[in-house]
């Protein structure tokens, strides 16, 4: 991806929100962080073309395996949504259909990618849902998403994703809805599956140490634009005043503070 | 010995007819902090509901200020006690100013001097008096959150309820409500009583901490017995190491032991 740049209609007429990405990714961990507006969901998805019809996108470059997003069809791309690019969304009580059981929507996921009988596809959304390490996955895969937890539902979704064994896995905030253990629980199996399966990451999240404890390589987002791109274990290093601010605004339960120290923004970095 | 601000005994609280919270029992000493932490589903938001008086079905005993809580809340009590909750775009009036829901706290508890108390109260959160005619859809998270914490705050309670008041907001913007709710305590001497989920947000803020799991509170100790890794439950244990796990990654530690800005 080289120099991305999204914009979405205003009343104002056109207003960029994205102004001028440029990226790549292999099989690797990649992290993606910012506050909310920073313009970081807004660019992984555009790798997939999943944004309103209303969003102008335009780049130098915008490939997928050599496939031209931009150029593709929308039939090109659904050959690479799902398939070889799988997208976990943040809330899985929104993201799963409520009036289908969660055996029926990763069978379904498998069956549209990889054509099968029925019978064939519930087996392998059973032994899916057992990788993702749901106990007992055979009676979970009978339960609606409304009988799950938010854990569970998680899980589900990550099934999902990986029933057409794609090549590159974006997570969009996968466990912001979830408990701290819960959450630790997940970023593991995510980190499991990828590196067993030599896939790619995008993790998109906006908790800075946390998405550098997960990944090898981490672009800070401010109000559109990468303002600094880090190895993760060079965290401590970060020079852009941005994420130090991000990282000295954090309580911590090490580093007691009197007060917490409070970014105070500055709209040169906007340029 | 200090006065009690608060003091619950034994209470439990049932939802649709099933027990989930279990007998918590706790005191909160006038103009000090107390945090409840927890997973989902443990019942930590479930005890400030029903102190506010959002569940009818409890037993046990609840007092605020000395005075025994019936069922009924009557305006005395709100007078006394108000309740911060998590989401500002739930809690706010889509369709009413800043200015008409400050006012409301204020015409319901016969307050006068309404336009010198909403501009004080703007103030203190730290809000342009420009922002006070607009609607909620006009303002960022965190200055809804500020309006919520100044509609709270304008009749003057004692006692301040918070449920998860900034797990709705970008850490920065955490860090900035953080620090308001700190200075305004300093200003008013007012009691926080502080739900969420996130264990370093409550040691920031309180000084004791209560920890619950499936209905009980399984430990009650001091945010200083916290930090220092003094916690005797494994519950408490168990999310201290994961609230830990990722400051104590080598390279995280380095730049976190590092000056203050």
């Amino acid at each position: 991806m080289r120099d991305l740049r999204v914009a979405f209609p205003t009343t104002r007429g056109m207003t960029e929100v994205v102004h001028g990405i440029s990226l790549s990714v292999g099989a690797e961990k990649l992290g993606i962080v910012g506050e909310s507006g920073s313009g970081k969901s807004v660019t992984a998805r555009s790798i997939l073309k999943l944004l309103p019809p209303s969003a102008r996108i335009s780049a130098e470059e915008l490939r997928f395996d050599g496939i031209d997003v931009l150029r593709a069809s929308e039939r090109e791309m659904r050959a690479i949504r799902g398939k070889r690019a799988g997208l976990i969304l943040q809330d899985p009580k929104f993201a799963l259909n409520p009036v289908m059981t969660a055996g029926a929507q990763v069978a379904e996921a498998w069956r549209t990618h990889r054509r099968g009988t029925r019978k064939e596809a519930a087996a392998a959304a059973v032994e899916l849902l057992a990788q993702v390490q749901i106990r007992d996955p055979g009676r979970v895969a009978g339960l609606y998403p409304h009988e799950l937890s938010g854990g569970m539902g998680q899980r589900v979704m990550i099934a999902m994703m990986l029933a057409p064994d794609p090549e590159l896995l974006i997570a969009d905030e996968p466990t912001s809805a979830l408990d701290a253990t819960v959450q630790a629980e997940i970023l593991r199996l995510i980190e499991d599956l990828v590196s067993r399966r030599g896939m790619g990451l995008i993790l998109i999240s906006h908790d800075l140490p946390l998405v550098s404890h997960f990944c090898d390589r981490v672009l800070v987002m401010y109000a559109g634009r990468v303002v600094e791109e880090l190895r993760a274990n060079e965290l401590s290093d970060a020079k852009h005043p941005y994420t130090r601010g991000l990282l000295n605004c954090l309580p911590s339960l090490l580093h007691r503070k009197q007060r917490l120290s409070v970014l105070a923004r500055d709209p040169a970095w906007e340029r | 010995m200090t006065d009690v601000a608060i003091e619950i005994a034994d209470l439990r609280v049932s939802l649709s007819g099933t027990e989930v919270v279990h007998g918590v029992s706790f005191a909160v000493p006038k103009g000090s902090n107390f945090g409840l932490v927890g997973e989902s589903g443990s019942g930590k938001s479930t005890i400030l509901r029903t102190l506010v008086g959002l569940n009818v079905s409890w037993s046990g005993a609840m007092r605020l200020g000395g005075f025994e809580l019936r069922y009924h809340r009557d305006k005395a009590f709100f007078r006394r006690c108000q309740m911060v909750f998590q989401d500002p775009y739930g809690s706010l009036h889509p369709r009413q100013t800043v200015d008409r829901q400050l006012s409301e706290p204020l015409l319901i508890h016969g307050l006068s001097e309404v336009d010198v108390r909403i501009r004080r109260a703007l103030a203190e959160v730290g809000l342009p008096e420009a922002l006070r005619f607009r609607y909620p859809h006009q303002l960022s998270g965190g200055q809804r959150q500020r309006v919520a914490i100044a509609r709270a705050l304008i009749a003057e309670p004692e006692v301040l309820l918070l449920d998860e008041p900034t797990s709705a907001l970008d850490v920065s913007v955490q860090a900035e409500v953080l620090n308001l709710l700190a200075d305004l305590q300093r200003a008013r001497g007012l009691t926080y009583v502080m739900v969420t989920h996130n264990l370093a947000v409550v040691a920031h803020l309180c000084e004791t901490i209560g920890v619950m799991q499936e209905g009980v509170m399984v430990e009650c100790l001091s945010t200083d017995d916290l930090c220092a890794g003094r916690a005797r439950h494994p519950h408490t244990q168990a999310l201290r190491g994961l609230s830990t796990e990722l400051e104590e990654a080598p390279a995280w530690k380095r730049g976190a032991g590092g000056e203050p800005a």
